[in-house]
């Protein structure tokens, strides 16, 4: 995600130092007023490990390894203004030192990854891990997730500054003077890697620090977690959050899903590919399957296959919505529910199987969850 | 250097791979830097200045000629400072090639403008806009990435911060740049140490989730003790007397070569921003 020079025009590359310029001021007063004299080398230090955590090959699944960019657990332990300042001097380093992003754009690379990615990671940390203890498992989650999206968030925000560059920037002839794909193709083809590869090597980071953490110097999570006992303090009669408690962000996740459910309401039309058998004998269908399939018009019946194989199973929710509900909209929430219910259940039956499957004690949670 | 590793711990040999690498590239750069060359001769915040001007100049214009002369500025430049062709060729040209290179690669083919040939077999259509714009960015970041690569290794790293100070860039931010970088080899030391010292231990081979875990725990580790060593700086520099004001010493001298070179920097992007609208 290091832009190299080059790729940016002089303007995107001016704008982009000029509003990186804001949150480097407020940071560096913001820290100093926190930290005063300790201000120099706790961020000196702070960078060169930022800059080596960038050079860690992490092994994700699927055999592959990729570099993390350090920028969730910077901004979970050193809050969010260090961790600009931080990651920005390890940036500054990388582009100067080791050639690697540029000094044109290296205003747009400590916009992406410095301060988007500071502040995302730290907003999803602090938005998860709410009041949980310092050693619940809940902040793994949290972290890893904050690593997650906020790599991402900084990879959309570079997409986008590549993706604008050949609208804006041709010559005479119409040929474009920087990067030269369109949104369309950036976005996707930096997003694909990053929301597996790059965004999975993150996830592992931060969340297994902070898990690693947790064990061995919870002290370090402390800063960003106010208010929150220590563990020595908490095991003086504090419950350690579990059940309702630790998942009640992944169920508010849940919930928020289905009641989003609907917004597929409003999208017109069906959805490529989920025609039933009496669509291909409707004239209006047919007619939209032909706009949405490149002009290709359907076949006169429905296919053979199809017809055969729809009367096979009959799902006790036909297209969403339950014969006795009417409104199609309430018919998709209580769809989603069950769906989601079934899900659910479903998953915590094989948890209980493998817990029975597995000889010894379970593991701890921090540790299962770190992977 | 470590040899590619099929078995699955290569990551511990891939990280401290690139570990040694980052510090030869520092050793190299330490090396060159006190040759007797053009540029290692030259005042540190003309050179700066000057070569900043360059890399933008190479991000400015829309000639690719003129990009081009830029670029064979930057080759003459490394020539007369002494810098090894073959060092440039492995750690900028090629290492450019291959990543802007591969980016670059479908631009002739899905540029929308005027056919200029087809691909045989597979039915492509090359545009010369595509191709102008491939060459725009290969050539641009060719450019710039030798330009930026021919500062470091003829400037030693605290003149290259103490020349910000031209760009006023505060002095608090001017230590941190330098702090940083000492204390970089040392972190890059014991990092490369715990896993030199991890992979020594190693009979088995690790499964998936052994793997991440070793990799999140060994950045746990190094982060405790980054803290730890920030502690120690911290206490080391108020015991030297710290109080938190930040001087950096300016020994710069500007003699007539540094006007001279400054004049022949100014023309160079001058002519290269005529040329190049």
């Amino acid at each position: 995600m290091h832009i190299p020079d080059g790729y940016l025009s002089p303007s995107t590359c001016l704008t982009l130092y000029a509003s990186a310029a804001p949150f480097w001021y407020v940071a560096l007063r913001k820290t100093r007023k926190l930290l005063f004299t300790r201000l120099v080398p706790l961020i000196s230090v702070f960078a060169a490990f930022s800059f080596v955590i960038m050079m860690f090959n992490i092994p994700i699944p699927g055999g592959t390894t990729a570099h993390p960019l350090g920028v969730g657990i910077a901004s979970i332990v050193l809050g969010p203004w260090a961790s600009i300042l931080a990651l920005s001097t390890a940036l500054f380093i990388q582009a100067f030192f080791f050639g690697d992003g540029g000094i044109t754009t290296l205003g747009a690379n400590c916009f992406n990854m410095a301060i988007v990615g500071s502040l995302v990671a730290w907003l999803v940390y602090r938005l998860i891990s709410g009041r949980s203890a310092i050693t619940s498992s809940r902040r793994v989650v949290a972290a890893a997730l904050g690593g997650y999206i906020a790599i991402n968030c900084a990879a959309l925000f570079a997409s986008v500054e590549l993706g604008l560059q050949p609208l804006y920037f041709k010559n005479a002839a119409g040929a474009p003077l920087y990067a030269p794909y369109p949104l369309s193709i950036a976005i996707p083809a930096i997003m694909i890697g990053h929301l597996t590869f790059a965004g999975v090597a993150e996830l592992v980071v931060s969340g297994g620090v902070v898990a690693y953490l947790q064990r061995a110097n919870p002290g370090l999570l402390r800063f960003t977690a106010p208010g929150v006992p220590m563990p020595e303090e908490e095991a003086a009669g504090f419950a350690k959050g579990t059940g309702w408690t630790v998942a009640r962000p992944l169920w508010t996740a849940v919930g928020l899903l289905m009641v989003l459910t609907p917004l597929g309401l409003l999208a017109a039309g069906k959805a490529w590919g989920e025609w039933t058998v009496h669509d291909f004998s409707s004239p209006t269908m047919r007619q939209q399957i032909a706009k949405v399939s490149g002009n290709v018009t359907p076949p006169a019946s429905a296919p053979s296959g199809l017809e055969r194989l729809s009367t096979i199973w009959t799902a006790p929710f036909p297209d969403y919505s339950p014969s006795f509900v009417h409104k199609l909209a309430f018919g998709y929430v209580l769809s989603a529910m069950f769906g989601i219910g079934i899900i659910i259940l479903l998953s915590l039956l094989i948890k209980w199987l493998a817990a029975r499957a597995r000889p010894g004690p379970p593991q701890e949670p921090a540790q299962s969850e770190e992977t | 250097m470590a040899a590619k590793h099929s078995d699955q711990s290569g990551f511990l040999e891939r990280t401290t791979a690139s570990f040694v690498d980052a510090m030869e590239h520092a050793f190299y750069a330490e090396q060159t830097a006190r040759a007797d060359g053009l540029l290692q001769r030259l005042d540190a915040r003309v050179k700066l200045v000057g070569i900043l001007a360059l890399i933008v100049s190479a991000a400015a214009v829309h000639r690719l000629a003129v990009i081009g002369g830029l670029f064979a500025v930057a080759v003459a430049l490394a020539a007369l400072s002494r810098v090894s062709f073959n060092v440039l060729m492995k750690r900028v040209w090629i290492t450019v090639l291959l990543f802007t290179g591969v980016i670059a690669f479908p631009a002739p083919f899905i540029t929308p403008g005027q056919v200029v040939t087809h691909v045989p077999w597979f039915g492509w259509t090359v545009t010369s806009q595509g191709l102008a714009s491939a060459g725009y960015l290969v050539l641009r970041v060719e450019t710039a990435a030798t330009l930026c690569v021919l500062l470091v290794l003829t400037t030693p790293w605290n003149h290259v911060l103490k020349a910000l100070r031209v760009l006023r860039v505060p002095a608090v931010l001017v230590t941190i740049l330098g702090m940083t970088y000492r204390y970089l080899f040392l972190v890059l030391q014991s990092a490369h140490d715990m896993f030199e010292s991890r992979r020594s231990r190693m009979v088995g081979e690790l499964t998936g989730s052994e793997r991440r875990r070793v990799a999140a725990s060994s950045a746990g580790v190094l982060m405790s003790k980054t803290f730890d060593l920030s502690s120690e700086v911290y206490l080391a520099m108020q015991s030297r007397g710290y109080r938190g004001d930040v001087t950096v010493l300016d020994e710069f001298q500007v003699r007539r070569f540094d006007w001279f070179m400054l004049a022949g920097f100014a023309l160079v992007c001058a002519a290269a921003f005529w040329l190049g609208r």
